[in-house]
């Protein structure tokens, strides 16, 4: 196998795990984690207050959903950079 | 070989879909640690930035060649961070990212990489929170870098081949930050009955199961962007005396399918 060709089966691997809970575990909601979080604690210890607010909250989901794929477009454009200059790099000195 | 470990994940995949029940997994929320937790996690996280901050000055000073792949260890985690992943057990947790950087620039030098990922989520997705920054730098930035660069060190010198070697080291430095995460709410939130312990027994049997398969998805995605480096930044990683003569034979190969 190529190193092309592992790297694409090594993806595919990745892929499908990803994609796989929504098989395996359809009635799911699939919630954001964090409020999970908050609910055991207050299960465990009732009477526990949060000391400290977050400055600032996305005004809504969709905005939210917006930031967190801004941040996952930003960096994979600089990783996507990276590779392709590196590649172009090595391309020039073998010629 | 192949068929062995599909067949492999194939039951894990199945097995926790049994298990499956509603678990988290991310980082601590703002204001969930008691005052006294968040600072005391802040005490011990300041040591490792110093550490940090010297650490990174060291390398692009003796080697400014290198700024640029540090860029791309920060910019992997803030992808990999970005991305809530759908786990078997219902619920989504995001993986770290932090095992790249780690291997490469030692775990120090993610100790600040990742502390400016967890605070920017922190300040503009009110993900994390500013108050748990110390404890969530701990388990991401700090025992998740240490874990991974520990493990690569070892298999290596064990005689594992790179690809083992980083799929071991960025599988497990993930999972042991969410360890970490359940010991620090464990700590913090002991049981009623049972104290600290059941608390860790229980956040622990969620985490594990939730993030397993999101630590073998990171796992692999390290390894192909290792493959990629392997192929045409050879001369960065032999810098950082990453590539030895075994390895290069690989990267090698693989530059003869490139040409």
């Amino acid at each position: 196998m190529s190193s092309a060709q592992k790297n694409l089966f090594l993806l595919l691997i990745v892929i499908l795990l990803a994609a796989a809970p929504f098989f395996l575990h359809r009635s799911a909601e699939f919630a954001g984690a964090d409020d999970r979080a908050e609910e055991a604690i207050t299960q465990i210890r009732p009477d526990y207050e949060p000391w400290f607010k977050p400055v600032w909250e996305p005004p809504s989901g969709e905005v939210e959903t917006f930031l967190f794929a801004t941040q996952a477009a930003i960096g994979s454009g600089i990783v996507c950079y990276f590779l392709g200059y590196s590649k172009g790099k090595k391309h020039r000195e073998q010629k | 070989m192949f068929r062995r470990t599909t067949w492999l994940t194939m039951y894990l995949l199945l097995a926790m879909a049994v298990l499956a029940r509603p678990a988290y997994a991310m980082h601590i929320a703002e204001g969930f640690l008691p005052f006294n937790w968040a600072a005391f996690w802040f005490v011990v996280v300041l040591p490792f930035w110093f550490w940090g901050l010297r650490s990174i000055q060291q390398t692009v000073k003796s080697n400014p060649g290198l700024k640029m792949l540090l860029g791309l260890a920060g910019a992997y985690t803030f992808v990999l961070s970005a991305l809530k992943l759908p786990s078997v057990t219902g619920s989504c947790s995001h993986p770290t990212g932090v095992g790249l950087g780690a291997i490469l620039f030692g775990p120090a030098a993610m100790s600040i990489l990742g502390g400016i990922v967890l605070l920017f989520q922190a300040l503009l997705l009110a993900h994390g929170g500013l108050s748990t920054l110390g404890a969530n730098t701990f388990s991401m930035a700090v025992v998740g870098p240490f874990v991974a660069y520990g493990l690569y060190r070892l298999v290596r010198r064990l005689g594992g081949s790179l690809p083992v070697a980083v799929f071991l080291a960025a599988t497990l430095g993930d999972l042991m930050t969410y360890v970490t995460t359940s010991l620090q709410l464990a700590l913090a939130f002991p049981a009623q009955p049972g104290g600290v312990l059941a608390s860790m027994l229980k956040f622990m049997g969620i985490f594990a199961v939730t993030q397993l398969p999101l630590a073998i998805s990171e796992g692999i995605l390290t390894v192909i962007v290792f493959n990629l480096l392997a192929t045409y930044n050879k001369n960065e990683l032999q810098e950082l005396s990453i590539l030895d003569e075994k390895a290069l034979a690989v990267g090698g190969r693989n530059l003869e399918v490139h040409k």
